[in-house]
């Protein structure tokens, strides 16, 4: 049984880790917000693209433009793995690491030879770990404030190095945002660009319905060209952007997680702490009774 | 008012820069500036790093820096896409000078052909052109 000095002395140590996460939770909390705002920045910019690519699909036909046809011979392909620079948020980078592995394990079985690129400490750490093949590493991107000239450099690398046949197949592996206790590992393929599917929800735009087609300048073709890599670059904005919230998002419930169990064990000490003073005093009362009633002898 | 309008939106993967109704519409295309008037026929082009400029409902003639991207004209509006873009007025000419500073030593010292070389000449053009754009005076 533990001495009264001891249990004291952990109530106080539980007392202050629930500080910390207490402060970590409201941090998390301040830091998704801004996460949040980020990605509401980002959705005008992202369906407007959506809309101008469409609209183009629409003009230029079949074009075969070289990001859009699927490799024959699949030989090397490259994983980019978002994950956070920082742990304290339960399950989320392993479940990253996790959704990573099993898609390196499909495409290793399928004979392809697999090299990744970390986003986020974390990943790197793993790669380094299980002597996986990096080819790039950048920290200090994701949980920050995310530039979108980041996203532009991987994209613009990813698709020289895809039109150079040093990768015939590009992935990322993100955390989507669905909500504040929900982060959805995603695996995505980057390249080749997968069909494109039009939203439903165009057709329902009568004023543009009836028409025609646009003029471009220069030929479709040419300007799919030049907007297929850009919607790469998005595709890899997005994933930072999500990877960003769903970190925040994850650490906020992990801190709360946190603080609610320091609550328990802080009720179940003092719990303790009061028992065993109770017993003290019971000790001491019936030693004096006893003292007492030898003397009376 | 009776004259037509067109919707005019500038978006940067950041946010949204610009989001109003104009009278007319001019953009630098890669293969030349073009204009647009209300119920101009659906039309796409890539722009080339420089100025949007677009008078306003009042008539007023306003400013866009543009780094390059595509626009999208259809009858009743007008939709751009930029990497980056800024109003003249918030064009931060302290950023771009110093910004200027660095492309000029860099590209003082990197070899040609250089990727380095590439971005800094693309760095000093974007510089002088805010640069320019912010010390325009206003018409």
């Amino acid at each position: 049984m533990a001495t009264l000095k001891e249990v004291k002395l952990k109530i106080a140590a539980v007392k202050k880790t629930k500080q910390i996460t207490k402060a970590m939770n409201m941090v998390a909390a301040s830091r998704l917000r801004s996460a949040q705002m980020r990605m509401e920045g980002f959705r005008p910019y992202a369906a407007k693209f959506e809309e101008v690519l469409g609209s183009l699909a629409q003009s230029s036909g079949d074009a075969d433009n070289p990001l859009l046809v699927p490799r024959a011979a699949i030989k090397k392909a490259n994983i980019l793995l978002c994950t956070s620079d920082r742990g304290l948020c339960g399950g989320f980078n392993a479940n990253l690491i996790d959704k990573a592995e099993e898609l390196a394990k499909a495409l290793t079985a399928r004979g392809i030879e697999v090299v990744f690129t970390a986003f986020g400490k974390k990943g790197r750490d793993f790669l380094r770990r299980e002597k996986l093949t990096m080819v790039a590493q950048h920290i200090g991107v994701i949980g920050g404030s995310i530039g979108f000239n980041i996203a532009a450099t991987t994209g613009r690398e990813m698709v020289t190095r895809f039109l150079e046949s040093a990768y015939d197949e590009v992935y990322i592996v993100y955390a989507e945002f669905i909500s504040l206790s929900k982060q959805l590992p995603v695996a995505k393929q980057l390249l080749p660009i997968p069909p494109l599917v039009l939203e439903e929800t165009r057709v329902a735009d009568e004023e543009t319905a009836y028409l025609p087609e646009h003029i471009c300048e220069p030929s479709p073709e040419e300007l799919l060209g030049e907007i297929l890599p850009k919607s790469v670059d998005i595709q890899i904005y997005r994933a930072l952007l999500e990877t960003s919230a769903s970190e925040h998002g994850a650490r906020m419930l992990a801190m709360d997680n946190a603080t609610k169990a320091c609550n328990d064990m802080i009720g179940n000490l003092t719990l303790a702490y009061n028992k065993a003073r109770q017993s003290t005093i019971t000790a001491e009362l019936m030693d004096i009774v006893g003292g007492a009633e030898a003397l009376k002898g | 008012m009776a004259e037509k309008t067109l919707k005019l939106e500038i978006v940067t993967p950041e946010k949204s820069v610009v989001s109003e109704n104009a009278r007319i519409v001019m953009a630098p295309a890669v293969l030349g500036e073009f204009g647009v008037l209300p119920g101009h026929t659906p039309f796409m082009t890539n722009l080339k790093m420089g100025t949007v400029r677009f008078v306003d409902q009042d008539g007023k003639e306003r400013m866009v820096f543009v780094s390059g991207g595509f626009a999208e004209a259809l009858p009743t509006k007008v939709t751009i896409l930029a990497e980056s873009a800024e109003r003249r007025r918030e064009i931060d000419v302290t950023r771009a000078k110093a910004a200027l500073e660095r492309a000029e030593k860099r590209l003082a010292s990197e070899e040609r052909e250089n990727i380095d070389f590439v971005r800094a000449r693309a760095a000093l053009a974007r510089a002088i052109l805010r640069i320019r754009l912010a010390e325009t005076p206003r018409i």
